[in-house]
């Protein structure tokens, strides 16, 4: 589904944010992605959908090269890449409704879109993604009105509105209280088993990347240093190996909401 | 208990800041002519043409400035309407965050940053030269310098946007003018409208102004009788004129307060 071929990411700063990465991510997986802050784990997340372009190397999506594709090709790669962000990134000042809708954006005539026409059967697949994230009764609010959690859902809607293959997910609960976290999450892994789309999380808590993640991928000053299948690993081994990612052994009693 | 010292701040800089600024304000005073005893001369001359002006004012003048003000407010809708509409599509292409290019910005900016600086009195000499009087001139003044005004004031607040909404909207397969729609102008939009409002109640002052130089409006008739002395109608004009601004002013504000 997607592969990192040799990929290194040089910032015009002269940053060295990832080192030869090779990664191959197979349909219906949920990777979470852990490391330091700063490890690379963002970088590696925009360069799957070319919000930044790498400097080395080839990223493959579904048999197409991101790291080639541009303009039209670029925007059909992309409008099957749902993404959510930390700070949410839904337009405060649109309805819920213009926000879902807005993911459809890319499967419209522009002219049609810029006046803010859409035809019922998107806004049939955007009730039904509101649906999906059970806030649907909040369709005519105004985005700015809802709760950090309810945010995160609408961002989640517009995501599942683009019928995406993937869906990226950079910090998605970073910002949220430890009761809207598991919601959100288990929002996301619904989506993962049900709809069978491949998701990517950088996540910055273990114990989510135990919960939810069926690989975790472990990044160390952009080196690709861990990587694991979940079922194949005992939760013991998981905490000790952790060192190999954090560079000191974590201890259990660090870890938040252990279960 | 031991005394605690500490040493003395050390005020030299500051005075000599201080008396630089003195000796700044001083000496312009001097080089301007400005001159007390002349001040208290004219001080007397001004009363007694206040006392003409306005004890009493010449209200049985009021219906003849009734038309020349419409027509100074209509200037200012025109010229703000028509300033503000240009300025828009400008602001996005010169806004380093939509577009990237130095050179497409550089010499945008020196444009706009000229029509911003030149004021709309000197705009509308220039353009009763080139068109003659009538308010077509004050219009085209107005116009020119509320696009400098309304587009430098856009473009800064395009830049200064969550660029994160910006790239949610990249990320899922939105083209520039998508992008434009969905994620930029819902930001701008507010403070946009609010800016266009702050450029009408300026225009309206300036174009109660333009009439002096033969631009249409409320200062042609205001000119027409300062020069033939007629000071109580003078006094008249400038009293309606306040309360007509201050009026525009107090509804506008109140809007642009609801706006942002
Ligand atoms: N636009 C940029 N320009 C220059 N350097 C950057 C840029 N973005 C990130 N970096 C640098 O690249 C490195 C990796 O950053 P990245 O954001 O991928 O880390 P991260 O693992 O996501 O960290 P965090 O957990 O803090 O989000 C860091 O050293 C960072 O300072
Ligand atoms: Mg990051």
């Amino acid at each position: 589904m997607i592969e990192f071929k040799n990929v290194s990411k040089t910032y015009d700063n002269g940053v060295k944010a990832l080192k030869n990465i090779n990664l191959a991510i197979n349909e219906g997986e949920f990777v979470a992605i852990i490391g330091l802050s700063g490890a690379g784990k963002s970088t590696l997340l925009r360069l799957i959908n070319k919000l930044i372009e790498s400097t080395n190397g080839e990223v493959i999506f579904d048999g197409n090269s991101v790291t080639t594709a541009t303009g039209r090709d670029l925007i059909n790669i992309r409008r099957q890449i749902g993404m959510i962000f930390q700070g949410f990134n839904i337009v405060k000042r649109m309805s819920v409704l213009s926000n879902v809708l807005s993911g459809r954006v890319a499967y419209n005539p522009t002219w049609k879109t810029i006046l803010g026409l859409f035809p019922e059967e998107d806004k049939q697949i955007a009730y039904r993604a509101l649906k999906r994230v059970d806030i649907l009764e909040k369709v005519h609010n105004r985005a700015s009105d809802l709760s950090g959690g309810q945010q995160q859902r609408v961002a989640i809607a517009r995501a599942l509105a683009q019928e995406p293959k993937i869906m990226l997910a950079d910090e998605p609960v970073a910002s949220l209280d430890p009761i809207t976290t598991v919601q959100v999450m288990d929002y996301l892994k619904k989506i993962n088993v049900e709809d069978g789309i491949t998701t990517i999380a950088n996540l910055h808590h273990v114990d989510l990347a135990l919960k939810y993640a069926t690989r975790v991928v472990g990044i160390k000053e952009g080196k690709l240093v861990y990587d694991v299948q979940m079922a194949d690993i005992s939760k013991e081994k998981f905490y000790t190996d952790l060192e190999l990612v954090y560079g000191r052994p974590i201890h259990r009693d660090e870890v938040l909401g252990d279960e | 208990m031991d005394k605690i010292t500490v040493s003395k701040p050390k005020k030299f800089k500051r005075n000599l800041i201080v008396l630089t600024i003195l000796f700044l304000i001083v000496g312009s005073a001097w080089f301007a002519g400005f001159n007390v005893i002349e001040v208290m001369i004219n001080l007397n001359k001004g009363s007694r043409l206040l006392g003409r002006m306005f004890f009493p004012p010449d209200l049985s003048y009021l219906p003849n400035i009734v038309d020349p003000m419409i027509e100074t407010i209509r200037m200012a809708i025109v010229g703000t309407f028509i300033g503000a509409t240009l300025a828009l599509p400008v602001a996005v292409l010169v806004a380093n965050n939509f577009i990237k290019s130095k050179l497409l910005h550089g010499p945008l900016r020196i444009i706009l940053n000229i029509f911003r600086t030149i004021p709309a009195l000197v705009l509308a000499s220039l353009f009763v030269a080139v068109f003659g009087t009538g308010p077509f001139s004050g219009v085209v003044a107005l116009s020119i310098f509320t696009f400098g005004l309304v587009s430098k004031l856009t473009y800064e607040t395009i830049e200064a946007i969550d660029y994160g909404q910006v790239e949610a909207l990249m990320s899922l397969g939105a083209n520039k003018m998508n992008i434009l729609r969905y994620a930029i102008m819902p930001q701008i939009l507010p403070q946009y409208m609010s800016y266009t409002l702050y450029g009408f109640e300026v225009n309206i002052r300036a174009a109660a102004v333009l009439g002096y130089v033969g631009a249409g409006g409320i200062g042609q008739t205001f000119e027409f009788n300062l020069a033939w002395r007629n000071f109580d109608r003078v006094g008249t004009i400038i009293i309606f004129s306040f309360f007509i601004v201050l009026i525009i002013d107090l509804i506008s504000s109140s809007i642009r307060k609801r706006l942002v």
